[in-house]
């Protein structure tokens, strides 16, 4: 395939180069036969799958039973789970955000705290749990320190690291550095010329904040909470090498149908409530992307 | 996890940027006085510091400890333990498939976007948000659902979904380094001196790309080794599942397990940032 | 630490008097007398603003003109109160103002980046400062109206600020700051964002609305166009100090430095020989101005204007380039040496001539300004 050369200078503008219409498409073809084939077909198959019975007739059952007793109350401990989980490092990411932000040490904090975030947003699943079953654990480092000052951590406070509290004190781990990452660059968002604007007219902090700021970072902020959602609930690894399937969490009830433990004619069941994670977070999901998309309308100029 | 599918890509991005950003003289301060505030910071960040470092010092310590003094007999135990070396090598092998067939998707697949159709760029923006619309826990029923027998048999259908889990940061890091240069005109100028596509495709392309793929290739394979929730509910013991399936036996070196698997890989992560992030700034003003 | 003022307040008010426009009658009233007074700020090793003393009489243009980094904004920043100085004084009605923070001083301020908040409309924006005043609702937006209408702006009352050009933020912007009744009005670069066609119209939009309100006023720009066309008086800034303040014509024609000269119009430097009060060059000789070291061997600066050209055979220049600018054609032309100089001359006299001819140059200005070689 040599270039067409007129007049010495080989004229690129006429030649197309051999990605005609239809052979360009057929390049994508891979990849959409790939993502159709290993991703579409399972999560279609899910969803079908959850109105079928064992024997493969159209039914109600599954989604009735997903509905019921302990997989209701699966889906009730995993959204309440997942608020408090989403909301608690929103605002405290935030507020580390904010405060690496407006350091005037910039230089070396931020980018410290940045970088780090960057690592321990990474952080997840098995290798988390245990070092957290390390230091809040039944023989964990701080429970011993607290209870040689006489403070039982799991006596006096409700606490368990296997429970409820336990999951969202370890999910915050990896929430919260998410959130700073997240929320940085709509701060950063935040023109610094808006806040002198606001200051010359004659604004305090709070009508700044009231007015301005708090408007226009409303979105990523609302944002950014949503994802933090979708990740809590969707999260199985850490809660189930923490709780051992011991609370009830749709994600650890999905995986319960999986390891066979399944009453017979229920078998679909798991699809359903696999088809209600869907709905939730596909509905978290678009939420999600509108505010973007508002939040990327108040930062044009 | 949600966390697993965004969250290195931003890390990766949050990593890169702080490393090569020169710090900026802030030549401002502000009339208010930075007293007021400064308290209240202070507190945050100490009270984040704690948190964050607390458990792995907790961790560290019980790892590394034996009768009371240090030891690093939990990290030499580690190799001793009982199916260490099979899961390990499985996740090795998995991480290696799982990267080979993402890079000959995704290469070729975002390079005719990038070249080809650069207004299917959003829609592909918003594909990837779709492994995290779809956890990898309902993933993975479907695929045992649906996969044939044979496929079943093997591990290497779990390479064959993680490279999907992959998608979106392979796709983001691959996207971002083909911004980063002009592509058209380097695949013209190829074109035009005579190259088919495949040695366009290597000898332009590849070295171009240096940095995006091999921050893509770092970001899959921390995944694979660190995926759980498949390998477990597939019933394949990859390094991970065995770290919990070993706590039974020895927590300590489950513990110290954990904690090598991610130091190596945040090492690995910042290595990679610094390296990868200056080659691309260095590249643009040099070929500027 | 030299200080550059206009002098007595009986040259400020004679500047005033040959300024362009005439001052309103209301000005006393609407503005306010703004005076710097050795006023001093460093960031770390740099000196932002070393000893800036100039006041801006009530109902006047300043501009403050200057290259990058010479300090200009943050002497407008200082005033507006985001910036603390080091030293000195920042007095407003004889008032100093050094303590009193930014949202006390009532003060508007326009932007480079028009600086609008996103979340509401341009009637809002406009209505924010009246809005922390405590103004109702019905009451700060028939105000509101008023200015957009007056920046002829009433349509887009509604409109967002991500749905209107940059021209139009601009304005926006000015009715914003304008909507507060300020006693000064700054301007931080306003027109830098904007293209070129509507950076013109806008300054004049500007200057006429500033001139209506009678409201003092600091302009800042690297634009010297911008400064010479808008302003009553000019201060050039170099390196956190006033080189010059006056009127923009005084600044043409009699500049007090080099830098001044060059910066403002277009400068020639030729080799000349400085000798008693006289400095020797073209073949003339003409009394000088110019910095105590340059002396005997110098650079001497003179206008495109200040120079004639003749057609000459045996002359030892020669016409390199000739740029036809309507009225007047700019001819390049190199003198014998390595001196090249810009020459201006009316289109007709210079239709005769064409690059490669042989001319001869000579120094028309009766007065030059001179400088160390360089």
């Amino acid at each position: 395939m040599s270039a067409v050369v007129t007049d010495g200078a080989p004229r690129l503008a006429r030649r197309r180069p051999a990605l005609k219409g239809l052979g360009a498409a057929g390049g994508l073809l891979p990849f959409g036969a790939y993502v159709t084939i290993f991703l579409l077909v399972p999560a279609v198959a899910v969803v079908v799958g959850a109105f079928r019975s064992p024997t493969g007739q159209a039914t109600l059952h599954n989604l009735h039973l997903a509905t019921q007793s302990q997989y209701r109350k699966g889906y009730e401990t995993s959204i309440e789970l997942s608020i408090i989980a989403s909301v608690l490092p929103a605002i405290l990411g935030f507020l580390i955000a904010r405060s690496i932000h407006r350091a005037p040490a910039e230089s070396f904090l931020r980018r410290l705290v940045v970088s780090l975030s960057g690592v321990f947003a990474n952080f997840g699943g098995v290798p988390l749990a245990f070092l957290f079953i390390s230091t809040v654990g039944n023989t964990g480092l701080l429970t011993k320190w607290l209870s040689d000052i006489h403070f039982d951590l799991y006596g006096d406070t409700g606490f368990n690291l296997y429970g409820k509290s336990g999951v969202v004190l370890v999910y915050l781990y990896f929430q919260i550095p998410l959130m700073v990452l997240v929320i940085l660059p709509a701060l950063e968002g935040l023109t610094p010329s808006w806040r002198e604007a606001s200051d010359n007219l004659g604004g305090s902090t709070l009508d700044y904040w009231r007015h301005v700021g708090g408007p226009a970072l409303a979105p990523s902020v609302l944002g950014a909470t949503l994802l933090l959602f979708g990740s809590a609930f969707s999260a199985y690894a850490t809660a189930e090498a923490l709780t051992s399937g011991t609370i009830a969490l749709t994600p650890i009830q999905i995986g319960a149908f999986l390891n066979g433990n399944v009453l017979p004619g229920q078998e679909n069941v798991g699809k359903a409530l696999a088809t209600g994670m869907l709905l939730i977070i596909g509905a978290v999901m678009v939420v999600y992307v509108l505010l973007q998309r508002r939040a990327a309308k108040w930062s044009q100029t | 996890m949600v966390a697993d599918v965004t969250a290195p890509e931003l890390g990766l991005r949050g990593i890169a940027t702080e490393l090569n950003t020169p710090p900026r003289t802030r030549a401002r301060s502000r009339a208010r006085s930075i007293g007021r505030g400064n308290v209240t910071h202070i507190i945050v960040l100490t009270l984040t510091a704690v948190y964050f470092l607390l458990p792995l010092y907790a961790a560290g310590k019980f790892a590394l400890t034996v009768d009371g003094h240090f030891s690093w007999a939990g990290l030499k135990g580690i190799s001793k333990q009982d199916g260490f070396k099979d899961a390990f090598v499985l996740s090795f092998k998995l991480a290696l498939v799982t990267t080979l067939i993402s890079l000959a998707l995704m290469v070729p697949t975002a390079v005719l976007v990038h070249l080809r159709f650069p207004n299917l760029r959003r829609f592909f923006d918003g594909l990837t948000l779709l492994p995290i619309v779809i956890p990898p826990v309902v993933l993975i029923v479907g695929v045992l659902q649906v996969a044939p027998q044979k496929l079943k048999g093997t591990p290497y259908l779990l390479a064959l979904e993680y490279v999907v889990l992959a998608m979106p940061f392979m796709y983001r890091s691959l996207d971002a380094g083909l911004r980063s240069f002009d592509l058209r005109t380097i695949v013209d100028a190829s074109r035009s001196l005579g190259g088919g596509w495949l040695s366009t495709l290597w000898h332009v392309l590849l070295p171009n790309l240096r940095s995006a793929v091999l921050s893509g290739v770092v970001l899959t394979v921390a995944l694979v080794l660190g995926e759980y929730t498949m390998a477990t509910l597939d019933q394949y013991t990859t390094f991970p599942v065995w770290i919990v399936y070993n706590d039974q036996s020895s927590s300590q070196t489950s513990v110290a397990a954990s904690l090598l698997a991610l130091l190596v890989t945040w090492l690995v992560l910042i290595i990679i940032a610094a390296f990868g992030g200056q080659r691309r700034g260095r590249g643009n003003r040099e070929e500027a | 630490m030299t200080e550059v003022t206009t002098g007595s307040s009986a040259d400020r008010r004679t500047a005033a008097a040959t300024s362009p426009a005439p001052l309103i009658a209301t000005a006393a009233e609407g503005g306010a007398h703004v005076e710097f007074v050795g006023v001093t700020r460093s960031f770390g090793q740099t000196r932002a603003l070393d000893g800036l003393t100039v006041d801006i009489a009530p109902g006047e243009l300043l501009a403050l003109l200057g290259p990058s980094g010479c300090g200009k904004t943050t002497a407008l920043r200082v005033l507006a109160g985001f910036e603390h100085a080091d030293a000195g004084q920042v007095m407003v009605d004889g008032r100093d103002v050094i303590a009193v923070p930014a949202r006390k001083r009532d003060m508007g301020m326009v932007f480079q980046s028009y600086s609008l908040f996103p979340t509401m409309t341009a009637l809002d924006n406009v209505a924010y400062g009246l809005r922390l005043r405590k103004q109702s609702g019905p009451v700060r937006r028939h105000a509101a109206q008023e200015l957009l209408d007056m920046v002829g702006l009433a349509p887009q009352a509604k409109r967002y600020p991500h749905q209107m050009s940059g021209g139009q933020q601009q304005r926006v912007a000015l009715a914003r700051a304008l909507a507060i009744e300020p006693r000064v009005l700054l301007l931080d670069e306003p027109l830098s964002a904007l293209d070129a066609k509507v950076r013109i119209a806008l300054r004049d939009q500007i200057r006429a609305l500033q001139q209506r309100l009678g409201t003092t006023t600091l302009f800042v720009t690297h634009d010297q166009e911008e400064a010479l066309s808008m302003a009553d008086r000019v201060g050039v800034m170099r390196n956190g100090r006033l080189e010059q303040v006056a009127s923009p014509t005084e600044l043409y024609t009699q500049p007090a430095t080099p830098f001044v000269a060059e910066f403002v119009g277009t400068m020639n430097r030729i080799p000349g020989q400085t000798a008693d009060q006289q400095v020797m060059v073209l073949g003339s000789t003409v009394p000088f101005t110019g910095p105590p070291e340059a002396r005997g061997v110098v650079d001497v600066l003179v206008r495109p204007e200040g120079l004639a050209v003749t057609p000459d055979r045996n002359g030892d220049a020669i016409v390199t380039s000739h740029s036809f600018r309507g009225a007047v054609t700019r001819l390049g032309v190199q003198l014998s040496g390595d001196s090249a100089v810009w020459v201006d001359l009316s289109s007709d006299a210079a239709s005769t001539i064409t690059p490669g001819d042989p001319v001869r140059v000579t120094l028309t200005a009766t007065r030059v300004l001179v400088d160390v070689p360089q």
